[in-house]
């Protein structure tokens, strides 16, 4: 909790410095090129900018931790950005959900087999298959399922969250899930199409990642002589490869899926802008476009909170895990 | 004599990697072990014994590893059958005691699971039941306050405790037979000499049989019946324990036992280590593979490998025996 407020109060101040360097500051960015050099004052002293630097700052974190982080000058102008940020908050955890799902889903079973038969096709293809998933750019992997799947063939949508035609009722703010909660089955169906190839596209570093450090992880533990013992047992396969194998294996996957999910939200800008995806990756995008800096804070300070908060699950589900971790704790 | 536990004939083991010259880790070697005996399997780190060991078991890797020969246990041919057959027999009939007991255990399961798995796997006990028998157990091998230990997890126990939990594993089923690889290497003296002692009293008065690995002829005094010494793959003598130590006839066995350090020795006389190490072997094919390092060399050693023939109630494999060897180590721990 300590490393959360440590962290969120240092980009605080990164964030306020940066915006305080901008070529032209906020006010060109408030008044475009229209500002005259009166109107440009009032502003400036409207803003608070005669004060000292300091002062800004505190005035600055005074309001965000009310929750006022301003309002939105480009992304979508009016709105506070903060109402804007939990507008499309649930758009984005529910892509992010969605990838990191299909890379778990896939990954670990195929990082598992392509262990268990190292050198055959499977482990090669996996192999070279996982590298071509790291080092493709994710806009491009995004254009290409679009332009094939949707655009080729017409299978999926091009983008959205869901088709114009169809009237859901909302929840949760997650469509899939409220399509599932109110029943509207279409809904739900048309929501899950939509979010089917921005996930696939958002999985594939995810994916490439997680498979690899399963199968080096299993490779590494079935020398393990604690699984020569279980063989040793007579134990069936399926208890020395969950109970001996896959539970040792999973130490290092587990602090890899924590790190991916962190990583999602950058993915999830270039993702979400191919899909036209309504979440907060696309207000990042525009926001930067139309120097919308009170969306940009509020988006950045929130991603690095939830980069801190996820991490913070991934120790927690470690000393779960591993009881040596957690004995250490007792002592400490 | 009447049929064997286990008999090993011709057993065989070659590493092949690619790129490399195939090794021979156990090159032929055949010995018998009745119910309820204990033999012990001695040589120097390399020997074979270890390998020797998991070949009987099926746990060498199976690509890599090229096993040869026959290995019967209770009549039945172990060698041919699928893992999925020798799992039936593994952990039931069949029990091993491994070197490092930390590295040997899951840390990332509790003790007790690590020994209820084995019970209701062949013992098809319900996880109750297993439960209340794997506090028996650890009670058994002398761990204090079991039904606290079971929920313990290994980092949690100390090397001597681990290493009784791992032998409490390998006895939950009451196999025929069980192979005990170095079970005390690693640990403090004072608890080599526990664990030994807890060993002998297991496996004494019940049909176990036991097979002792060890590098340290002070653990087959106190333990074994039979001795069967390993150099370079082979079996060079095998005796009876109390023939070994009065009158080793191996000079490789006769090295051994005199660079032991003994307590009743005058006082002055030096340790004599042997000359060399495992790396000066020459291949068995081309004579005998301790000759670089024997004492007792002879012209012929270099050209002509002896065969392992019937000497004074034992096996021997050399041309030239020791003859006089007024050593008497048993005893001395």
């Amino acid at each position: 909790m300590l490393q959360l407020a440590l962290v969120v109060v240092v980009l605080s101040v990164l964030i306020f410095g940066w915006l305080r360097l901008l070529p032209g500051g906020p006010v060109s960015a408030l008044l475009g090129d229209r500002g005259t050099a009166e109107s440009r004052a009032e502003l400036t002293d409207a803003l608070g900018l005669n004060d000292p630097i300091f002062v800004q700052y505190f005035a600055f974190l005074g309001r965000a931790i009310t929750g006022d982080f301003g309002t939105s000058t480009g992304v979508s102008p009016g709105k506070p950005a903060m109402e804007l940020f939990l507008e499309r908050f649930p758009a984005t955890i529910e892509l992010s959900i969605a990838a990191i799902l299909i890379a778990l889903i896939g990954a670990i079973p195929l990082g598992y087999l392509a262990a268990r038969r190292r050198g055959g096709w499977l482990d090669n293809a996996g192999v070279v298959g996982s590298m071509i998933g790291i080092s493709i750019p994710i806009f491009f992997l995004a254009f290409l399922l679009k332009y094939i799947l949707s655009i080729k063939l017409g299978w999926l949508p091009t983008g959205g969250r869901q088709s114009a035609d169809i009237e859901a009722t909302r929840v949760t703010g997650f469509f899939v899930l409220d399509g599932l909660l109110t029943r509207e089955w279409d809904a739900a169906w048309d929501a899950l199409e939509h979010l089917l190839l921005p996930a696939l596209a958002l999985a594939s570093i995810p994916f490439a990642v997680i498979f690899r450090i399963t199968r080096a992880s299993v490779l590494d533990v079935m020398d393990e002589d604690y699984v020569r013992t279980a063989r040793s047992k007579g134990l069936t396969r399926r208890i020395i490869r969950d109970r001996h194998i896959l539970r040792n294996a999973m130490l290092p996957v587990v602090t890899t899926v924590g790190l991916q999910t962190g990583a999602l939200l950058s993915g999830a800008v270039l993702t979400e802008t191919v899909f036209s995806w309504q979440g907060v990756g696309q207000a990042l995008a525009i926001g930067f476009e139309r120097k919308d800096y009170p969306v940009l804070q509020v988006v950045i300070i929130a991603a690095a909170m939830a980069y801190v908060l996820v991490n913070l699950l991934v120790d927690l589900s470690y000393a779960v895990i591993d009881p040596r971790i957690r004995t250490a704790q007792k002592v400490s | 004599m009447g049929m064997a536990l286990l008999e090993v004939r011709d057993l065989s083991v070659v590493f092949r990697r690619r790129g490399e010259e195939p090794t021979i880790a156990v090159d032929n070697i055949s010995f018998d072990v009745e119910p309820g005996q204990t033999v012990g399997l001695v040589g120097e780190s390399g020997c074979g014994k270890s390998v020797t060991s998991l070949a009987i078991m099926g746990l060498l890797p199976s690509r890599g590893a090229e096993v040869s020969g026959s290995v019967t246990f209770e009549g039945e041919q172990l060698l041919g059958l699928s893992q999925r057959q020798l799992d039936e027999r593994r952990g039931r009939d069949l029990g091993m005691v491994f070197q490092d007991p930390l590295s040997s255990l899951n840390p990332v399961v509790p003790i007790g699971l690590q020994i209820t798995e084995v019970l209701e796997r062949h013992r098809r006990m319900s996880r109750k039941e297993a439960k209340v028998e794997g506090e028996h157990l650890l009670n058994r091998v002398g761990i204090p306050d079991p039904n606290r230990r079971l929920d313990e997890y290994p980092h949690q126990l100390s090397g001597g405790m681990r290493q009784r939990a791992l032998i409490a594993i390998a006895l939950a089923c009451r196999p025929r037979l069980l192979i005990a690889d170095e079970p005390t290497t690693a640990l403090d003296v004072t608890i080599q000499a526990q664990i030994l002692s807890l060993l002998s009293e297991l496996v004494s008065g019940t049909d176990t049989a036991l097979i002792m690995i060890t590098h340290d002829l002070g653990v087959v005094a106190g333990l074994c019946d039979e001795v069967n010494v390993m150099y370079g793959g082979r079996i060079v003598e095998r005796a009876q324990r109390h023939a070994l130590f009065a009158e080793p006839r191996h000079p490789y066995t006769h090295g051994l036992l005199a660079s032991i350090p003994r307590l009743d020795a005058p006082r002055g006389e030096k340790l004599v280590p042997i000359r060399g190490s495992v790396v000066d072997n020459i291949a068995w094919s081309r004579g005998c593979a301790f000759a670089p390092r024997c004492p007792n060399q002879l012209e012929q050693c270099w050209s002509d490998p002896p065969e392992l023939v019937e000497d004074r109630g034992g096996m021997l494999r050399c041309h030239n025996p020791v003859e006089v060897a007024p050593l008497a180590a048993e005893g001395t721990r």
